[in-house]
């Protein structure tokens, strides 16, 4: 379960130009729940993903993952149980090294020093088999050289391989076009489901977001300390 | 001429150490360390005052060990007190010099001629054996080729690849949940030691050493790591790696030949400098030129529109 208790993020706190991104938010969210997130621009929906992800710090608050404390944990160690998919296709996987060592680096198995031998990469391949967009084939493939769809789905394997026990995703399908932002979703709703992940996903559409989620979320810029019913498929805020 | 030749390879060889070290920090790594200079002399220093003091074969040990160090402190700096990467590798370079100086005793220059080196050691066992007199260009060879096979066997292990990733993409590192910063600490402590021990090598077959040994050593390596990079252009890595060694021995022969048309030995940084400036601008400035040729083109037009 994840708790986020009274938080807060003031950026640039103290100088004429303080904005307060997060005021005074409380949140749980049950395990294998997949929560959408709705807003404006500016509500600190990705203030809060990055919160929660570790990349900035809280001012006030704290952040609960299944009883554990987590609020000061760097976000590399967190990346460990949290995964994150951003809008941006290009900035979770590493360009220049092919599918199989970005993938292997994701998966982590193994001592440091030893080189991945045949087993891991037949475990690898059929990993990428499962998305069923020939990626399985282009293992030694810079990952430059793929389109952003099959990256996202790439970089959504790498996220889940070893099934984080929260999901977070930030718009991850909406800088692709809308054939690949349906197969990317449909990948990863099979993929929550079948390792029942907690999830939490920041959309701007509103149908999508009813019919996905077991609940949604609206953050709110004039209104940030709202407490969430847990209605299936409700709006509040 | 041969001998010339020779002696073009065998500066070659030993300073394609140092060029090796930069394809692990400059080209894996994407950090430019300009703390190369400094750490190249004070592998040279160490070396030499471990030599002098009787123990040939332990210099090379302990060379690399003061260059493990040193890239230690630089990237220290730059991970974990917030000094970015280009000024925590000047401000290292400019405190090695005092370093450096106080390592050979407060002296400015240490001289070898009577003492045992890994390369006399290598001489007396070369002799009577058709290699004999080739010491420098023997011990050069072993000492690239192992680090050659090192840096090959280390790239493609998990954490050379993370490495990698760490110069590629820090983001995914961080989201891989590896810790870039310790990354970074291994590659500059690796390429660093590599550093030292390509200084070490030749102050002991320059029987000498003086605090401008690796001065612009830094330019002249990147010089050959970029003339390599031109002849391997997007192959595999092992092809990559051994086009940087090759590099170095193009760059130390052309040289060579170049001093034989009585060029001046003073234009050596000069020329690695202008090298250097070329191999980068060059496929930038390719790269820029249809777009201007189009601006030129449209501003024309644009003219005789209005006439």
């Amino acid at each position: 379960m994840l708790e986020l208790i009274r938080l807060d993020k003031t950026y640039d706190d103290g100088t004429s130009f303080a904005s307060r991104a997060i005021d005074d938010l409380s949140l749980k969210v049950d395990d294998s729940q997949f929560v959408c997130i709705v807003g404006s621009n500016g509500s600190g929906k990705s203030t809060l993903f990055s919160l929660i992800a570790g990349s900035i710090m809280p001012d006030s608050g704290k952040i609960i993952l299944d009883g554990e404390d987590i609020t000061f944990r760097k976000e590399h160690e967190r990346a460990g149980y949290i995964g994150r998919l951003f809008q941006d296709p290009m900035l979770g996987t590493a360009p220049d090294l092919t599918v199989c060592e970005n993938l292997m680096l994701a998966a982590k198995q193994g001592h440091w020093l030893s080189i991945p031998g045949k087993k891991e990469r037949q475990y690898l391949r059929m990993k990428l088999a499962e998305l069923d967009m020939g990626l399985e084939d282009r293992m030694d493939t810079p990952v430059r050289l793929l389109s952003g769809g099959q990256r996202q789905a790439l970089t959504l394997i790498m996220a889940t391989i070893n099934p984080p026990k929260l999901l977070l995703l930030d718009e991850h399908t909406a800088a692709l076009d809308p054939n690949s932002a349906d197969k990317v979703l449909e990948i990863t709703k099979m993929i929550v489901e079948e390792n029942h992940i907690t999830c939490l996903m920041i959309t701007h559409n509103m149908t999508q977001a009813l019919k996905i989620g077991d609940r949604t979320l609206m953050l709110d810029k004039e209104r940030s300390s709202t407490t969430y019913p847990k209605t299936n498929a409700g709006i509040s805020g | 001429m041969l001998t010339l030749i020779q002696t073009a390879a065998e500066l070659g060889l030993i300073t394609s150490l140092t060029v090796l070290a930069l394809f692990l920090s400059y080209s894996m790594l994407n950090i430019c360390d300009l703390s190369t200079d400094g750490c190249f002399t004070l592998g040279a220093c160490t070396g030499a005052v471990v030599a002098l003091s009787g123990h040939p074969y332990l210099s090379i040990p302990a060379a690399m060990a003061a260059g493990i160090l040193s890239g230690l402190v630089t990237s220290l700096l730059q991970t974990k007190m917030g000094i970015d990467s280009l000024l925590s590798g000047i401000i290292v370079n400019t405190a090695l010099f005092s370093i450096n100086i106080a390592v050979m005793g407060n002296s400015s220059l240490l001289n070898m001629n009577k003492t045992p080196t890994v390369f006399t050691m290598m001489k007396q066992l070369l002799e009577d054996t058709p290699l004999a007199g080739k010491q420098t260009l023997v011990i050069a060879l072993i000492a690239v080729t192992i680090v050659l096979l090192f840096l090959n066997l280390f790239l493609n292990t998990r954490l050379g690849t993370a490495l990698r990733a760490t110069g590629n993409n820090m983001a995914m590192v961080r989201s891989s949940s590896i810790d870039p910063d310790r990354i970074t600490m291994i590659g500059l402590c690796m390429s660093s030691g590599i550093t030292a021990l390509s200084g070490c090598l030749l102050a002991q077959s320059q029987r000498s050493v003086n605090i401008d040994i690796g001065s612009g050593i830094l330019t002249i390596s990147l010089a050959s790591l970029l003339i390599g990079r031109i002849i391997s252009m997007r192959s595999s890595l092992t092809l990559r790696s051994i086009c940087a060694v090759i590099g170095s021995l193009i760059f130390r022969l052309v040289y060579t030949f170049a001093l034989r048309l009585n060029m001046p030995a003073y234009m050596l940084k000069l020329i690695s400098s202008v090298i250097v400036i070329m191999a980068i601008s060059i496929p930038y400035l390719k790269q820029r030129y249809p777009l201007y040729k189009r601006m030129k083109e449209g501003r024309e037009n644009a003219g005789t529109d209005q006439a």
